[in-house]
């Protein structure tokens, strides 16, 4: 069968799901193998046996930190020419896409990004994107080269599929050209404690309607209630009431989980570009002519500080 | 020497408009208004303020697109750009990504350039990719989604913030850079400025002019096919109540029904 690359997102060795869900996907069209650039790919090698990877393609250089995405994608394509590959699919973060995008112009190959699901077709694997902010449902297909293509957290369930996950050190060499940009520092982020926003089941945001940074305990405790991540509207970002990373939107993070609960938000188009493939969407806004009401499974046309702070009680209590 | 600053601006359709796929399932422009993306007025803003912290600067901005494309430019003239290369050919239409970057590649080169500033992202296509595209394509450093940018030096500098990091980086000119919303409010085109736009030199640029092959751009020459674009059914009306104290309770009724309590 032919093989399909995967690139493996992790936090030092710890691979994150959305690469488990592309290794599911990479399952439809092909046998997974899996690339790991940085430490500890052995402990990386287990979990990505375990969800379907015949092979972990493996190197780590001190270059990937040092430099920006090119000494990657240098080692992407020393995996590309060891395996001759059907497809290579890549997440659908920042890095994914600028990583599989240089790879498809060093391979000749066309690229779709921020696919949301993927099949086998007739002529190579077939992407769903959902366009427009989420308004349409479009089916593409890569027509010169080898598909590369990136897929958005979420995108699947990831399944386990015992497989070999056998690791091959993987040899790369770093172009001179690929060290043009420097990475002079890195400051890790916080870790908050809650779920990841792009792979969280549940999502609560607060918008302008959280009216100030004190009042977000009251957006964070309904999270906490539900073992949710916390998102917020660029309104409430841009006023300083919450970090710029836990902006859902356009220009912001896409999530699409579950359950979305957006409290205080009105519901502009870049807003809703974020989070309209949410499987099940709640609201909270005390203007009943919000356009996120147009989106709603339940809507609830209240204050968000009488509402959300009673159905973190009931939650707490139902949940015992 | 002057400091020749490219910068990518893609004429879009409004995102508060209706947007529709034509026939061909290429973006249908006829439907809805088109404008400069948002997202490529920062671009513009950072690239009018390292102009103004350098001693001598010139800014073009550059789009690939069809005639009206050109509203794009004149607003980015507006707010305070030299000059502008529009790139027009009725075989570029249903260009992807690959394609677009080989025409932005190749205009660039022409024009001449120390350092490429782009937006994060278009707002239709959103893929997010032309700078890294165009990097690999120039080879030269990729600098991109900045929330901060300076040159000074001959170097560019600039803070990204990632996921799990936010990183400081660094590159030697030519770079090509990509900003971020966060890189501060772009600013409005004063009357003044309108006025001025009106009298600076719109280049008009073909295929033949960058010496690209007709078949290597457009629908046919395209790495990618779309098979099918369908409108998302409209959701099925949601359940909405009004808070008469009780509406906390029968929200986690609702959550507990959907089995999320
Ligand atoms: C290029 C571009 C990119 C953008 N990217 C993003 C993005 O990524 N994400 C994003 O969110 N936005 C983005 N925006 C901004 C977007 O257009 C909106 O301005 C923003 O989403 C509005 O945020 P909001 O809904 O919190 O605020 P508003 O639109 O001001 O809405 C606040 C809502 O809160 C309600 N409210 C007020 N008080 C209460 C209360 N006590 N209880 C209940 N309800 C209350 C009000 O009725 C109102 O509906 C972008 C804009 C542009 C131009
Ligand atoms: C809904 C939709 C989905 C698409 N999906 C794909 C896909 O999966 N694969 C594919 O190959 N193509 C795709 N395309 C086509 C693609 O959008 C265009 O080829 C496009 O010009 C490049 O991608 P982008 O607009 O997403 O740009 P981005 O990579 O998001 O743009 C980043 C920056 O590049 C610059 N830029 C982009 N386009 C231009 C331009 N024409 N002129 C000047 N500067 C520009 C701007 O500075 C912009 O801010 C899609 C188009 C649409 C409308």
């Amino acid at each position: 069968m032919a093989e399909v690359l995967v690139y493996v997102d992790h936090v030092d060795g710890a691979v994150r799901k959305p690469t488990l869900e592309l290794l599911t996907l990479a399952r439809r069209i092909g046998e997974p193998v899996a690339v790991h650039l940085g430490p500890n790919a052995e402990a990386a090698a287990q979990v990505l046996g375990e969800h379907g990877a015949v092979k972990v393609l493996a190197a780590d250089a001190p270059e990937f930190a040092e430099y920006l995405v090119a000494p990657k994608v240098d080692a992407l394509q020393a995996a590309y020419d060891a395996v001759s590959p059907a497809a290579v699919l890549l997440p659908s973060s920042t890095e994914g896409k600028e990583i599989g995008a240089r790879l498809a112009v060093r391979i000749g190959s066309g690229i779709i990004t921020d696919a949301v699901d993927l099949e086998a077709g007739d002529e190579g694997p077939v992407a769903t994107q959902s366009v427009f902010a989420a308004s349409y449902t479009t089916k593409s297909r890569i027509t010169k080269g080898t598909p590369v293509i990136t897929v958005k957290p979420n995108s699947a369930a990831p399944e386990a599929a015992p497989a070999a996950g056998t690791v091959e050190q993987l040899a790369v060499t770093v172009a001179d050209s690929s060290k043009g940009t420097k990475v002079v520092s890195r400051t890790p982020r916080e870790s908050t404690g809650r779920p990841e926003l792009t792979e969280a089941a549940i999502v609560v945001s607060g918008g302008r309607g959280v009216n100030g940074a004190e009042n977000f305990p009251v957006i964070e405790a309904l999270a906490d209630s539900l073992g949710a991540a916390v998102g917020a509207s660029r309104a409430a970002v841009d006023a300083g009431w919450y970090p710029h990373t836990n902006q859902v939107g356009q220009t912001g993070k896409s999530v699409s989980p579950q359950l979305y609960i957006a409290a205080g938000i009105s519901g502009a188009i870049q807003h809703r570009a974020g989070m309209q493939t949410s499987k099940t969407i709640v609201a909270i806004n005390k203007d009943e002519e919000a356009p996120i009401f147009d989106l709603v499974d339940y809507g609830v046309v209240g204050d968000l500080f009488d509402v959300v702070p009673a159905l973190t009680d009931e939650v707490k209590t139902r949940k015992g | 020497m002057s400091l020749r600053i490219v910068v990518c601006v893609k004429y879009v359709p409004d995102a508060t408009g209706d947007r529709h796929f034509a026939e061909d399932l290429t973006v249908d422009r006829d439907d809805v208004d088109g404008l400069l993306s948002e997202l490529d007025e920062y671009a513009v803003e950072q690239a009018l303020q390292i102009k103004e912290a350098a001693d001598d600067a010139e800014i073009t901005v550059l789009t690939v697109g069809p005639e009206d494309a050109n509203d794009a430019l004149r607003k980015a003239l507006s707010m305070g750009a030299d000059k502008a290369v529009h790139v027009e050919d009725d075989d570029l239409h249903g260009t992807d990504a690959l394609g677009t970057s080989l025409v932005l590649a190749k205009a660039i080169e022409k024009t001449g350039y120390d350092l490429v500033v782009c937006g994060m992202a278009s707002t239709d296509g959103t893929m997010g990719v032309l700078p890294a595209l165009l990097a690999e394509r120039l080879n030269v450093p990729q600098v991109t989604q900045l929330s901060e940018v300076s040159v000074a030096d001959g170097k560019v500098t600039g803070r990204r913030d990632g996921d799990t990091a936010s990183e400081q980086l660094e590159a030697a000119l030519p770079a090509v850079v990509s900003v971020t919303d966060q890189s501060g409010e772009a600013r409005y085109p004063s009357f003044k400025g309108i006025m001025a736009a009106k009298k600076k030199p719109v280049e008009s640029l073909d295929l033949e002019d960058l010496e690209i092959e007709a078949d290597e751009v457009g629908l046919e020459g395209a790495w990618t096919k779309v098979d099918g674009a369908a409108e998302r059914p409209a959701r099925t009306a949601g359940t909405i109540v009004k808070d008469e104290g009780e509406g906390g309770k029968q929200l986690a009724e609702f959550l507990a029904g959907q089995k999320f309590i």
